[in-house]
């Protein structure tokens, strides 16, 4: 009698402390989720870099583009982007919430490559030796304009070729096409230049962010490129969040009406196995994309198969006329293996995606990798231990579903 | 139910089903979406009424479009056209705007032919990788009966599926790819279950016949092969019902396969393993 008492009274506990972590977490979940670009907009870049002939795409140079890549993200004001290398000669670009992804790309497209050659094309200075780029809106209607002020060693270079070409021409080339090409009056000494091509005011503060960032190693061919706009993303996410809710709810309906009191079991473990997954997702910092949403349903749905193996071989060893606790303790003995050897092989088959797949793929399978292991955990631990408390105090097998 | 008995009938069946599919197959081929063959797709928002042809009338008329294809959904509409730069985007958004008015650009997703083909390659890689895993793990926990009689029960469920894809000419995107993985992990997780009942009633040393064994070891875990499949398919026809437009196709596939798998792993995968057995 004391310990009926006793296991209802653990049992009555940990009901309240699933319900407690549920309610108590679910804030925090949702506001440190990470969602992917599909469900809260943003772009999505895939760049190549373009071999040159006796060039090769070192790490090296893919580094420095992402370092050159970072610096023009961040003059474009947007929160965390994420650059990183794809493969050896590939650099993918994340951006959220970005207003306009179309100034974006233009952003990250250009090389930015500039230079400053005279009437016979010999390059006297470049972009390396720039210390700041600033635009200006211009004066006397010819447009907006970008100031340069060179570093000491850009001054000196500037100084010697303005002086040695007085009165001739020096062009203004950005990634070989030719801005403008003022004539020079008299030497410069100063290391300032100004560029004037008939610039909008946006293309003056777009040209002035990338000079000022530098000029990217290599030259970069747009291969992949996918913007998704805030209200689809929004959209999405509502629509799939309400069909995963509407799901478990028929989940958890016919798990107890059809296995009566171990089903109400399962309602408690799925509870605590979805607080276990997002609160893994987080601290790994996956963030959750539409296929992943679908990647978690379906872990969802093979954590319930995993209950409906131990509860059909549970079933089986009561109508064989075992006691309660000698059918739960064999059936959860037989019943691991099976699981252990069903999800495994499904864990193989996501691990194989997680290596190959990219992007939507990989959301998918990161989520039902953790989802796979996050049920054994809780199937084969936390529903036994409670299935055992439960066996203390509610003797009636008709409960149990026989 | 005399399964083993009856599964020549289960195997004219899968033929029924699948036949029609191989020969779209090969006769029409698949409707490649533009993770595959490169293009560019633009998801529109029009409040204004407007049909799939006004709008490829639109398009057609700038001049710059290759191939194109509209799709209609509600009030958005899917543009495919080959891969289109910049500008070219923008000239059809300012067409559509001042012939339709209210013109949302919702998505525009653009993919290089070259990541296209890769895509392909990986995708194919991918799928036999996990297959040769899988017959690995199940030779190595069961015997290579098993194996092979999992591995060939779930080829057919991939070929059935894309053969339904290929016929209803639905769009293969990398999240078809995603989908077929899934399927393929859902169903040897159903086959494998029942092969776990075979192996421990084998090891019970009854003196059963092989098939008087097989049958009831399906009967066994009918209970739970019914049930499981019934509580996977409730969110995903939630996720069908409500979800959101993008993972229609993804759903879709996933539908499909999991009822075919779920037929497969009980008709189809242990007759297979009998056969084996019978001849080995």
């Amino acid at each position: 009698m004391v310990r009926q008492n006793s296991s209802m009274a653990i049992v009555a506990a940990i009901v309240v402390a699933i319900i407690g972590l549920v309610y108590f977490t679910y804030r925090p979940i949702m506001n440190n989720l990470q969602l992917g670009l599909d469900l809260k907009g943003g772009l999505h870049v895939v760049l190549q870099a373009q071999e040159k002939e006796g060039e090769e795409i070192t790490q090296d140079t893919i580094q420095k583009s992402i370092g050159v890549l970072r610096n023009r993200v961040d003059n474009l004001g947007v929160k965390e982007p994420s650059i990183y290398p794809q493969g050896k000669d590939r650099i993918v670009v994340e951006i959220a919430g970005v207003d306009d992804p179309e100034q974006a790309v233009d952003i990250i497209k250009n090389t930015a490559q500039l230079e400053f050659q005279d009437e016979e094309g010999n390059v006297l200075v470049t972009g390396k030796d720039l210390k700041d780029a600033q635009a200006s809106p211009g004066t006397g209607g010819q447009g907006a304009t970008v100031d340069l002020e060179f570093n000491d060693a850009g001054a000196k270079l500037f100084a010697e070729a303005t002086a040695k070409n007085v009165g001739r021409r020096i062009a203004i080339v950005i990634d070989e096409e030719v801005i403008s090409a003022p004539t020079v009056n008299e030497p410069i000494p100063n290391g300032r230049a100004q560029i004037s091509g008939g610039f909008t005011a946006e293309e003056a503060q777009n040209l002035a962010v990338l000079l000022r960032s530098g000029a990217l190693p290599v030259s970069f061919n747009i291969m992949e490129k996918r913007t998704i706009g805030p209200t689809l993303g929004a959209d999405s996410l509502d629509l799939s969040v309400k069909a995963a809710i509407v799901g478990l709810i028929a989940i958890l309906i016919f798990m107890i009406g059809y296995y009566l009191l171990p089903g109400a079991v399962a309602a408690i473990s799925m509870a605590l196995y979805t607080v276990l997954v997002l609160g893994t997702m987080i601290m790994l910092g996956t963030s959750l994309t539409l296929p992943g949403i679908a990647g978690f349903v379906l872990s969802i749905g093979m954590a319930v198969d995993a209950n409906i193996i131990i509860y059909e071989h549970i079933k089986e060893e009561l109508r064989l006329g075992k006691t309660l606790k000698a059918s739960i303790q064999s059936g959860f003995a037989r019943a691991f293996w099976t699981i252990f050897d069903a999800q495994l092989t499904t864990l193989i088959a996501a691990l194989v995606l997680i290596w190959f797949g990219s992007g939507p793929i990989k959301g998918f399978a990161v989520t039902l990798s953790i989802g796979i292991i996050a049920s054994l955990v809780v199937a084969l631990g936390f529903t036994r231990y409670v299935m055992v408390l439960c066996a203390d105090f509610v003797k009636n097998t008709k409960l149990y579903g026989v | 139910m005399q399964i083993i008995q009856k599964r020549k009938w289960f195997y004219i069946l899968s033929l029924i089903l699948i036949v029609p599919g191989i020969i779209s197959m090969f006769v029409q081929g698949f409707n490649l979406g533009i993770d595959f063959k490169g293009g560019n797709m633009l998801l529109y928002r029009i409040e204004t009424p407007a049909d799939t042809a006004a709008i490829s009338q639109t398009i057609n008329d700038l001049q710059i479009v290759r191939e194109l294809s509209v799709q209609q959904s509600g009030n958005e509409f899917y543009i495919r056209t080959n891969e289109l730069n910049q500008e070219q985007t923008q000239q059809i958004t300012a067409a559509l705007g001042s012939k339709f008015g209210t013109v949302t650009l919702l998505s525009a997703e653009s993919v290089g032919a070259t990541i296209g083909s890769e895509l392909v390659r990986n995708a194919f890689l991918a799928v036999a990788i996990a297959l040769v895993l899988m017959g690995i793990y199940i030779t190595f926990r069961f015997e290579w009966n098993f194996g092979v009689a999992a591995v060939l029960s779930l080829a057919q469920v991939v070929l059935f599926v894309c053969g339904v894809f290929s016929l209803m000419q639905f769009e293969i995107n990398g999240a078809f790819i995603a989908a077929i993985l899934t399927i393929i992990g859902y169903s040897i997780n159903d086959t494998i279950v029942i092969f776990d009942r075979i192996r421990e009633n084998l090891r019970m040393k009854k003196k059963d016949s092989l098939d008087t064994l097989l049958n009831k070891s399906i009967m066994q875990t009918m209970n739970r092969s019914v049930n499981t499949v019934l509580t996977v398919l409730m969110p995903l026809i939630a996720l069908l019902a409500f979800g959101g437009s993008t993972i229609k196709v993804f759903v879709l596939a996933m539908l499909i396969g999991f009822v075919y798998g779920a037929y497969s792993s009980i008709c189809i995968a242990s007759p297979m393993y009998y056969e084996i057995k019978q001849r080995g």
